[in-house]
């Protein structure tokens, strides 16, 4: 396995030289995980990403680093000391570094004699293959697809310089994932609601959701989607709902700071009943936090979001390939339960490019949009049923009347004040719960059977945690196991029940500062954790860092 | 349409319901001219779309017999423009206060304007709040007093209709419930118009507002009349600005703008939004596009 950092100023080019290189080496046979670590700047400051390949499968990331292109000087300083003993350090001959790892090239003489100063990037794409054993077949192509066509043909020039200024350093290794999909958390989220049916999307731009709605944007007029921007969270998520209401299938998307201005309108949905799905790709809080980076602190809030009681799902998105599956699943439960689905994502796993194999709409079934309803007699939108759901008809498709209200109402959906009308739709809605819980997954368990210590995570804690359990167990076989919840409210109880049994010990582990899980799971089973490892820097907790705080002593706590 | 027609129309339309208004609100006549005006234009109850936020005024859907959209205070508009879009085929009518939407949701209006999804805004402008018993709106008058502003109203009213036209509405009007064929006449004209249109409907408050009462509008208000052209915007903003001594009634200002459905690629042709269904083969190609 490799590990590439590619550093720089914002408006350098890194997300394009990526780009072209994450593609090349996918089609060659890796597996490829691309992280990227931005800055919340338009211009200037450090950003990065790391791009992490090999023949086996790749799913999270390292900060051990084999390789760095430094397209400036802060690079080098910043992140030299991750980088092994044999590694390399790609730069402009220009930049002074004092290092014995330094290749330096003249990629701005280079750039100049092509004509143009910006394809330093695609110099260097073109020496990172050739310093990986990578042939230069396919870059043309690799190119095209983020590179507008009038510069299509000094980029490919520029690579080839690129690849004959160095010498091979890396053996090639042959991977069978050529045929795999390389696509970030965002855009897989977006081809799973496309999947599901989605016909309308408002949201107002945030990161680290905005991708989302870039992703929805490109396809909508091919797919026949409506993607709306909002003047504000609060008209975009009451725009889902109406849209909702009418027979659209309806997703609204956004950030924490976002999801705080829709909390009322959550409500709405869930005591008029009318099937929602919000995505939350959370990022650092309170407030403006840190815009660009990733936590997981909004797993509380959104289980208790708005005033009120009534029932609710909140799944989370553990990996690029779930992002699909999860969102597709959203809009079946939302559907059946005539309930608000909140979808739980962050920046690591929207903003990072995973590996997976083909996706595959047809294992989810989403149900359809609406009920067949009797045409003969009065129509009661809130027919009390033993199910809690009551048969949803769209208004203007048949004869008739549909009347929903955000105030308690009747089961024609006339508002009341009865007090045994009170009780008895709050019973009637408060029912569903049960035919949800018989709906959700179990975490997915990680390790083998004989585990002695079980960490637990949620959400994007499933690479840190796969790979974790790996290493640790590389010395002591078996030893270790992780349960990683992607449904997670409410709750699934089952396994964790089993697993916890057998467990001498058990260690939250989470991106955020309180254990958000860990007091879910105290709050709904009592169990408590022995030991916590939480990170809230906004820089997604690796394996390797998991398993050194382990070895440093963190579950002897 | 024979007379008797159009009594079994209007039935339709009629909903048997015990309001919750004061003897004497304005918003009886609102429901009177809504119901006539939703029967005039032959519309069938289940084409009909409601939509209101919270408030005295807000509760107009619950006694009409067609669809009803009641959200939350200040937000009808953006919920109603996405039923409109996911369904063009809906005549869709919000119909609520002037808290709701001038002062909670005032954002959600210049936006729904900006926006021009077809639809008919009906706002019972009494320039106070009724619901919450009585406090100012944004429309209240300089110097009201009332529990909250014990010393007299200090904030400026706005002028949603000056607001509406310089924002860019094709559709702007106001009506008085003293003038019940007018404000008939003025809905119908609304809900036909194609793109968003505001009616604003001066209506007493016959509990909490003192001060505008049918005296008090019966005394300023004047109809523009046919010599008068709603298409000039400059001439309907000075008309617009007038609100003291004389207030004007009529449609303000009147053009041609083009829809939502019509600047919209995916609503431009093809069935209406929630009808239709995605590809799978459409979706295989997107997946493929990653390889």
């Amino acid at each position: 396995m490799y590990n590439v950092l590619v550093g720089g100023a914002a408006g350098q080019g890194i997300e394009t030289t990526v780009a072209v290189l994450e593609r090349m080496l996918k089609r060659s046979g890796y597996s490829v995980f691309t992280q990227k670590d931005f800055m919340s700047r338009v211009r200037g400051g450090h950003n990065f990403s790391l791009v992490r390949f090999g023949n086996e499968g790749v799913f999270g990331h390292s900060y051990h680093l084999d390789g760095i292109v430094a397209l400036d000087s802060t690079t080098i300083r910043e992140h030299s000391s991750q980088l092994s003993a044999d590694g390399f350090i790609l730069c402009d001959s220009s930049i002074e570094a004092d290092d014995p790892r330094v290749i330096a090239i003249d990629m701005n003489s280079m750039a100049k004699e092509l004509g143009n100063p910006r394809v330093s990037g695609s110099i260097a794409t073109g020496a990172i293959l050739k310093l990986f054993g990578e042939p230069l077949e396919g870059i043309d192509n690799a190119l095209s697809a983020s590179i507008k066509p009038k510069y299509l043909e000094i980029n490919q020039k520029a690579a080839r310089r690129g690849f004959e200024a160095v010498r091979e350093r890396f053996p090639h290794l042959t991977g069978t994932h050529a045929g795999d999909l390389l696509i970030s958390g965002s855009q897989a989220m977006a081809l799973g609601a496309i999947a599901a049916g989605l016909r309308f999307y408002s949201a107002y731009p945030m990161s680290p959701a905005t991708p989302l709605m870039e992703a929805l944007a490109v396809k909508a007029d091919e797919v026949g989607l409506v993607v709306e921007q909002a003047e504000d969270e609060i008209a975009a998520i009451n725009m889902a709902i109406g849209a909702s209401f009418a027979g659209a299938r309806a997703m609204t998307g956004t950030s924490g700071g976002g999801f705080s201005l829709m909390v009322e309108a959550l409500g709405l949905s869930g005591i008029a009943e009318v099937p929602l799905v919000v995505v939350d790709v959370q990022r650092p809080g309170p407030a403006t936090g840190l815009p660009t980076r990733t936590e997981q602190s909004d797993l509380l809030f959104a289980i208790s979001a708005s005033q009120g009681e009534f029932p609710r799902i909140v799944l989370s998105v553990r990996n690029g390939e779930d992002a699909f599956y999860q969102i597709m699943r959203a809009f079946d439960l939302a559907e059946r339960f005539q309930v608000p689905v909140i979808v739980l994502s962050d920046q690591y796993i929207g903003d990072s490019s995973w590996t997976i194999t083909r996706l595959d709409p047809a294992r989810i079934s989403v149900a359809p949009v609406g009920d067949e309803v009797d045409q003969k007699g009065p129509y009661l939108r809130y027919r009390d049923t033993d199910s809690g759901v009551s048969p949803r008809a769209i208004p203007g498709d048949g004869r008739h009347i549909v009347a929903i209200d955000s105030d308690e109402h009747d089961e024609a959906g006339h508002i009341t004040e009865s007090a045994r009308m009170r009780v008895q739709m709050v019973n009637k809605r408060m029912r569903k719960i049960d035919g949800i819980k018989a709906q959700l997954k179990e975490p997915a368990f990680i390790g083998t059977d004989n585990f002695d210590v079980l960490f637990i995570g949620w959400g994007s804690m499933w690479a840190p945690l796969t790979e974790a359990v790996g290493l640790l167990n590389e010395g002591k076989e078996g030893c270790y196991a992780a349960l990683v919840f992607g449904d997670v409210y409410p709750l699934p109880q089952r396994l964790l029940l089993d697993k916890s049994k057998q467990a001498s010990r058990i260690i939250d582990v989470e991106q955020n500062a309180t254990g958000q899980l860990a007091e879910l799971i105290r709050r709904e089973t009592g169990i408590v954790c022995d030991a916590r490892i939480l990170k809230y820097d906004g820089r997604q907790i690796s394996g390797e860092e998991i398993a050194e705080r382990i070895w440093e002593g963190a579950d002897n706590r | 349409m024979s007379a008797q027609a159009d009594s079994v129309r209007e039935e339709e339309f009629h909903c048997a319901s015990e309001t919750a208004w004061c003897p004497g609100c304005g918003n009886f006549s609102i429901l009177a001219c809504l119901k006539e005006a939703l029967e005039g234009l032959g519309l069938e109850p289940s084409q009909v779309l409601l939509a209101a936020g919270i408030g005295q005024a807000a509760k107009i859907p619950q006694y009409l017999n067609a669809n009803a959209f009641c959200g939350l205070h200040g937000r009808a508009l953006p919920a109603a423009e996405a039923a409109k879009i996911a369904n063009e085929h809906l005549t869709v009518v919000v119909s609520t206060g002037d808290g709701d939407s001038y002062g909670e949701g005032a954002g959600h209006f210049i936006h729904a304007i900006r926006r021009n999804v077809n639809l008919a805004h009906f706002v019972h402008d009494n320039q106070i709040y009724g619901l919450t018993k009585g406090q100012a709106s944004p429309t209240s008058m300089l110097g009201i007093k009332t529990d909250v502003q014990v010393d007299g109203n200090i904030a400026d009213p706005l002028n949603p209709l000056a607001i509406a036209i310089a924002a860019g509405a094709g559709f702007v009007a106001r009506g008085f419930v003293g003038h019940h064929d007018q404000l008939v006449k003025l809905m119908k004209e609304a809900i036909s118009y194609e793109g968003y249109a505001l009616v604003d409907i001066l209506q007493p408050c016959v509990s909490f507002n003192k001060l505008n009462t049918y005296a008090w509008y019966n005394e300023r208000v004047y109809d523009l009349g046919s010599s008068y052209d709603p298409s000039d915007r400059m001439a309907a903003l000075a008309v617009a600005s007038e609100f003291g001594e004389r207030i004007p009634l009529g449609i303000l200002y009147k053009a041609k703008r083009v829809p939502f459905h019509e600047r919209n690629e995916t609503l431009k042709s093809g069935p209406p939004l929630f009808k239709r269904t995605t590809d799978p083969a459409l979706v295989d190609r997107f997946i493929e596009e990653y390889v």
